[in-house]
């Protein structure tokens, strides 16, 4: 795996406009956004209509997944090239989603809307019509994929990787600055997690920083790279975004995304929690 | 709700006691800019935020009491802007590129 099989930039993407075994797909936070203008041929997945259960906390399953893909006329065979708004999170969140269901071969586009935006390059607004296909998922990969008890047995033993700002990480806020902060959670972060920043991945323009930058970050910060790594965020998106440095990127076996992340982590009874801006030990507390 | 900002983006439905507000309007040459980008770094600098502004050029974040630096890209710009924004408070900011 290297950079150049999951991450494309703008001219390849220009130059495979018109080409019918290449999908643009856009996911956004914000879902309006396609329908103002996307890059044009692009369809649009919405990460929660389409991606969660609409009644379970948990994601579309194999069968709504082949379902979802089918409408929107990819084939297996395709070349997914995901992209949206907030600096890819939604995209790379999908990304995982499509490696988690098996997907052969998609890609980033590096930047995203922001870069794409900021070149001034041509937006449409013409939504395409795709021929349905029979898309057939794999069974879901669980091995890039942490639940509530792998974190809680990973503290103090691998490492965790809290991606959300230092004020979240310290628990002087509980969710992005660009969201109301009335939450349920308790603040803080999982104890002996290190902070390293999604944000710190990314140059301001939302591409991917090198691979040389990337390693000196995350070691840097303290991750040991021969052991395992599960990597959380507020809702899973930010850190799936770390997920793809960290495993597509750099090529680290042994990474998940911990999707359920803060908003589960932190309305847990009985599980530590540290405040602070230091990792802290084992049994958590107050900084 | 009497927090409203003249002017401003409508504060309606949102708890102010319990919120530190930094908005705004991005503008060039008095006219305002949709799909800008205003990112939100703290006071060491370090990203928190990052909000595109509306078709109107606004921007809003529910932040922390403290100082802020706002960084406004857009298309062959960007600009630094600090703040100082309190709980309960709307800190107005209006940017030009």
């Amino acid at each position: 795996m290297s950079r150049t099989d999951v991450l494309v930039d703008a001219d390849w993407v220009d130059a495979h406009l018109d080409d019918p075994k290449v999908v643009l797909v856009e996911v956004d936070e914000d879902t309006a956004a396609y329908e103002k203008n996307h890059i044009r041929s692009a369809v649009r997945i919405d990460w929660r209509d389409d991606l969660q259960d609409a009644v379970r906390r948990d994601f579309v399953n194999k069968a709504q997944f082949e379902a979802l893909l089918s409408r929107k006329g990819i084939a297996n065979d395709d070349t997914v090239v995901l992209y949206g708004g907030n600096n890819n999170w939604f995209a790379s969140y999908a990304y995982w989603y499509f490696k988690l269901y098996g997907h052969q071969d998609v890609k980033l586009l590096d930047g995203g809307r922001k870069k794409w935006e900021l070149d001034s390059r041509e937006l449409d607004s013409v939504v395409p019509e795709r021929t349905p296909t029979r898309y057939v998922a794999q069974a879901q990969d669980s091995s890039i994929r942490a639940f509530r008890d792998d974190v809680v047995g990973a503290i103090g033993v691998d490492n965790i990787v809290d991606v959300r700002s230092p004020d979240e990480y310290a628990g002087r806020l509980l969710a992005p600055a660009h969201l109301p902060q009335e939450q349920s959670q308790r603040p803080g972060h999982v104890p002996t997690a290190v902070s390293v920043p999604w944000s710190k991945a990314a140059n301001d323009d939302g591409t991917f920083r090198s691979d040389d930058e990337l390693t000196t970050l995350y070691t840097g910060a303290g991750l040991d790279l021969s052991k395992d790594t599960i990597a959380y965020c507020r809702i899973g998106e930010r850190s799936a975004h770390t997920w793809f440095v960290l495993h597509e990127l750099l090529g680290q076996s042994s990474v998940r995304n911990y999707d359920g992340s803060w908003t589960e982590y932190g309305s847990l009874v009985g599980v530590p929690v540290q405040l602070g801006d230091a990792p802290g030990g084992p049994e958590g507390g107050a900084a | 709700m009497c927090a409203a900002t003249v002017g401003g983006l409508s504060l309606e439905g949102i708890d102010m006691a319990k919120e530190t507000v930094i908005q705004g309007t991005v503008t060039k040459d008095g006219q305002p800019v949709g799909g800008a980008y205003v990112r939100l770094l703290d006071a060491r600098g370090q990203f928190t935020a990052e909000v595109p502004t509306s078709a109107t050029g606004a921007f809003r974040f529910f932040a922390a009491p403290g100082t802020w630096t706002l960084r406004t890209l857009a298309p062959g710009a960007s600009v630094d802007r600090t703040v100082v924004a309190g709980l309960g408070e709307v800190a107005e900011v209006d940017v030009s590129v």
